[in-house]
């Protein structure tokens, strides 16, 4: 087994209470279903959507991280799958393509 | 940990209530972002984490500590509730004010507050339900627009109209003037009641939708019990018919989502729970001078909550609170009941004779249960044939397809008993 980050990019925030629920429902579900089939090394955490940047030999901070709301990382999981294809097919369950413009990064984790 | 069923929805109206109370009902459209974006971190952080212990008191949490930021951040750019104003500009008193706005008691209010504030005068009725479903029941224009059966433009403007006049009406309504709440009282009764109508009756080809609109007024309705000035007989009487009503909801649409009329559901499925709550309000309804249509049928409803069937119906009692109804609340739909409940009492003779002598009959032209009433009524004289025409005209102004599935077992009845 090898292990992969998934990183969440431009997920939606649209949206009425209802909506927002099961969207909600969903993800948990996604996320217990990854962990019931040994999947979910570390759920991992959502991001703020907020930050600074902190960048060049100069150090100039800026506040960042500047992505457009699309390419915005909105958190990241640590998965295991047994191939890189194998990752890829288990993303696809993410209730983050629920939204057009969404997308989820797929990268495997270095080996030592 | 599962949420409960509508759980998001519901906080909504709460936390939308009691950020408008404290920015200021001028600041509606802030209050709602504030709500959206303490929803959005719900989503996020429960969606990687799971739902906490007490999900409401998180989202109650959040959007507090969100209301603190923009009050602290935004304080000159934003003029906030005037009458909160000073306390909220010192940092000293800020905290301990929001403590005290965040009380479980002071939510209760709000909810109040922001009752009465759509139920505005300069608003028609239905702007006034569409609003409540809106604002306090955390319904998105789309939903409201599904629930009403209307297009999302039309429910859009009349929601984006009715905000408008919200916000400037200055001030919320106070719910602390005994006689600022009697006056605005009866309009947020009619309001409540009509939503639960709209889940009763209303178009909406979705069972659980219609379902969730009176769960709602009902809810709505108990808050309204639980302030000292919102427990009035009146409120009681609205209550107990809402409970009656309601209890009948599992046996009037089957699980396989068709209707069925008072006289042909299974009684046995009847919440008794809500039958003898209904009972205990009716009751309490009961004191004071004031005779109010809710009271009159609540009267009706708790006459069918305990008959065992139809032909052990008080339907004597029935017709003379109809009489009632007809001088305090008079409408060709109360007319109509009243003639199907003349035809139980005296035969179809006279029911079909009192249908006829409805004033404003023609308003009924496209109510589908008049023409229903008709073809129930033909039918039971012997005469197959023409109540066939009645239901078939019946069917073709059906609202909806369970309304469409009932009235067509009704044709197919009067051809059956045609070959007889």
């Amino acid at each position: 087994m090898s292990e992969f980050l998934y990183l969440y990019r431009g997920a939606d925030r649209g949206g009425s209470p209802e909506q927002l629920q099961q969207r909600m429902q969903k993800w948990t579900a996604w996320m217990k279903d990854l962990a019931a089939k040994g999947h979910m090394k570390d759920q991992g955490h959502p991001l703020e959507r907020t930050g600074k940047l902190v960048k060049g030999k100069q150090k100039t901070v800026t506040d960042g991280p500047f992505a457009e709301a699309k390419d915005l990382v909105g958190g990241y999981t640590l998965i295991e799958a047994r191939d890189l294809e194998q990752a890829v097919e288990l993303s696809k369950g993410c209730p983050i393509f629920d939204a057009e413009s969404a997308a989820l990064e797929v990268r495997p984790i270095m080996n030592m | 940990m599962e949420p409960s069923d509508h759980l998001f929805r519901r906080e909504a109206g709460r936390i939308v209530a009691t950020l408008t109370r404290i920015f200021g009902v001028h600041n509606l459209a802030l209050a709602e972002d504030v709500t959206q974006e303490a929803f959005c971190r719900a989503l996020e952080v429960w969606s990687f984490r799971g739902m906490p212990e007490n999900p409401s008191a998180w989202l109650m949490a959040t959007a507090k500590n969100r209301a603190l930021d923009v009050l602290r951040h935004e304080r000159t750019a934003h003029a906030f509730a005037p009458e909160l104003g000073r306390l909220l500009e010192s940092e000293s008193t800020l905290a301990p004010m929001m403590e005290e706005l965040f009380a479980v008691n002071a939510i209760k209010d709000d909810q109040l507050r922001m009752m009465f504030s759509c139920c505005h005068p300069r608003l028609a009725e239905e702007a006034q339900v569409a609003l409540i479903l809106h604002i306090l029941c955390g319904f998105s224009v789309d939903e409201v627009a599904s629930a009403f059966v209307n297009t999302h433009a039309a429910t859009q403007k009349r929601i984006a109209r009715a905000k408008n006049v919200l916000a400037k009406s200055k001030r919320l309504f106070e719910v602390v003037s005994a006689v600022e709440f009697s006056a605005r009282l009866p309009v947020v009764h009619r309001a409540l009641y009509l939503l639960f109508n709209e889940g009763y009756h209303g178009a909406s080809p979705e069972t659980a939708v219609r379902l969730e609109l009176c769960r709602e007024a009902m809810r709505l309705t108990s808050l309204l019990l639980e302030h000292p000035l919102g427990t009035t007989p009146t409120t009681h009487a609205l209550a107990a018919l809402l409970s009656l009503d309601a209890s009948r909801l599992p046996a009037r649409v089957d699980s396989s989502g068709d209707l069925h009329s008072l006289f042909d559901q299974d009684r046995s499925q009847w919440d008794r729970e809500l039958v003898i709550e209904g009972l205990k309000f009716l009751e309490l309804s009961a004191t004071g001078s004031e005779l109010t249509e809710y009271h009159v049928e609540a009267g009706i409803a708790a006459l069918h909550a305990q008959a065992p069937n139809t032909q052990e119906t008080d339907w004597e009692s029935i017709v003379s609170l109809y009489d009632t109804l007809m001088t305090l609340h008079p409408s060709p739909i109360v007319a109509l009941n009243r003639a199907i409940a003349i035809a139980q009492k005296d035969g179809s003779e006279r029911g079909l004779e009192a249908i006829h002598s409805i004033k404003n009959r023609e308003s009924l032209a496209t109510y589908p249960f008049y023409s229903a009433a008709l073809g129930e009524l033909e039918l039971r004289r012997g005469k197959p044939e023409t109540a066939r025409e009645h239901f078939r005209a019946a069917v073709a102004l059906a609202r909806s397809p369970m309304e469409r599935r009932f009235l067509t077992r009704r044709v197919n009845a009067c051809e059956q008993d045609e070959i007889q």
